[in-house]
């Protein structure tokens, strides 16, 4: 029990000052994406079907491996903040804080992973 | 935290059935829900009948005929009846609405009605709305200006003053906010959508002088970013508003002052 007036209630801490760069973000790459998966489809599947020296050599050209490395890296970040939100929205206290450091350190391990796949197949 | 359930003391069960009208060839049926807080049961759905000869074409004529004639108990707010004062929002045939401009015709079937969704019930068909006030308050409604008041009137050019139409007409009846699946899960810090239709017609007022500070105060995850563009606000506004376009036209200015 706390004897909190309503307006009180109603301003909480008051404004945490951010919200608009993330509201921005999300704007840039779902545009972004709207190139790169039609691209990144493409792409990915002219490089589908061949041997294992072929796939190789295929990840070894600049645009395939650009195409690639931006789609996904742009898709991760952009999943990634789309989970955030979707935690903030239905999960609140602890677990809210913990889900959330969880999706950003699997997020950030999944971009890592696929960097070094593709410089390994194109170096 | 999001619920999936209702509390256990607050699942509807079947309430009392009151006997048809005598005689009247021309019945309805309505199903409305009833709690009381001081007799400990649970929320419960009664069943009335009305004589549709005798009764007005509104929803809310017939919730007064009920308690007129029927159930005395019957507890709802109302005052104007012509959707100008918005006291008689409630859950009619699944949509948030005014009770008083609400057609009966408009409703296939029995008529379901409940009070607002997601806000506790003081008794009946009355919400608390007192959060939501409260919200309302806090973004300040009224005309904030640091320029000496002038000696007659604050001036507005005709084509300013038409940039408020579509939002001043909001009676602050909650259907908007209450109809918002945001506002459900975070009410509590979500200013919903019709706290931010009255912030954005204040923003856009062209006398007012805090438009920075009004921004700056609405700069944050919950209060206003808790919009997900759904869209149930602008669906179900009885006046035909669209809170939803608010608050696209907030989001686009803060985006607008920061690049």
């Amino acid at each position: 029990m706390r004897y909190l007036t309503d307006r009180k209630r109603a301003q909480g801490m008051g404004s945490a000052g951010h919200g608009t760069h993330h509201h921005w973000q999300m704007i840039v790459s779902s545009i972004a994406l709207v190139v790169l998966v039609p691209l990144f489809v493409f792409v990915f599947g002219a490089g589908l079907g061949g041997s294992y020296e072929e796939v190789l050599a295929y990840f070894s050209r600049p645009f395939p491996a650009i195409v690639t490395g931006l789609a996904l890296v742009v898709g991760i970040l952009h999943l990634m903040h789309e989970i955030q939100v979707a935690i903030e929205d239905y999960v609140h206290g602890l677990a809210e804080k913990l889900a959330l450091v969880g999706v950003q350190a699997l997020s950030y391990v999944m971009i890592a992973m696929v960097l070094f796949a593709l410089v390994k197949l194109a170096l | 935290m999001v619920e999936f359930a209702l509390p256990k003391n607050s699942k509807i069960t079947t309430g009392k059935t009151w006997p048809k009208p005598e005689g009247a060839t021309n019945v309805r049926k309505f199903q409305i829900y009833r709690w009381n807080p001081d007799d400990g049961k649970n929320p419960q759905v009664d069943t009335y009948f009305l004589d549709m000869d005798k009764c007005g074409p509104m929803v809310l004529d017939a919730l007064i005929k009920i308690k007129n004639e029927i159930d005395p108990t019957l507890t709802f707010r109302r005052s104007c009846r012509e959707g100008i004062c918005g006291s008689c929002a409630m859950n009619v045939d699944g949509i948030n609405t005014l009770a008083c401009i609400y057609g009966l015709d408009e409703i296939v079937g029995d008529v379901k009605i409940y009070p607002l969704p997601h806000m506790p019930v003081v008794k009946d068909l009355i919400p608390d709305l007192t959060h939501f006030y409260a919200q309302h308050a806090s973004i300040m409604p009224w005309l904030e200006t640091k320029t000496n008041r002038p000696a007659k009137e604050w001036k507005q050019s005709i084509e300013d003053r038409k940039k408020l139409d579509g939002l001043y007409e909001c009676v602050m009846c909650a259907s908007c906010s209450t109809s918002c699946p945001s506002y459900w899960w975070n009410g509590d810090r979500y200013l919903g959508p019709a706290a931010l239709l009255h912030a954005y017609r204040w923003i856009i007022d062209s006398r007012d002088e805090a438009t920075g500070e009004r921004l700056d105060d609405l700069e944050d995850p919950f209060k206003l970013y808790r919009c997900h563009t759904i869209m149930n606000c602008a669906k179900t506004c009885p006046k035909g508003l669209n809170p939803a376009k608010a608050i696209a036209n907030i989001k686009k200015m803060m985006v607008e002052r920061t690049l």
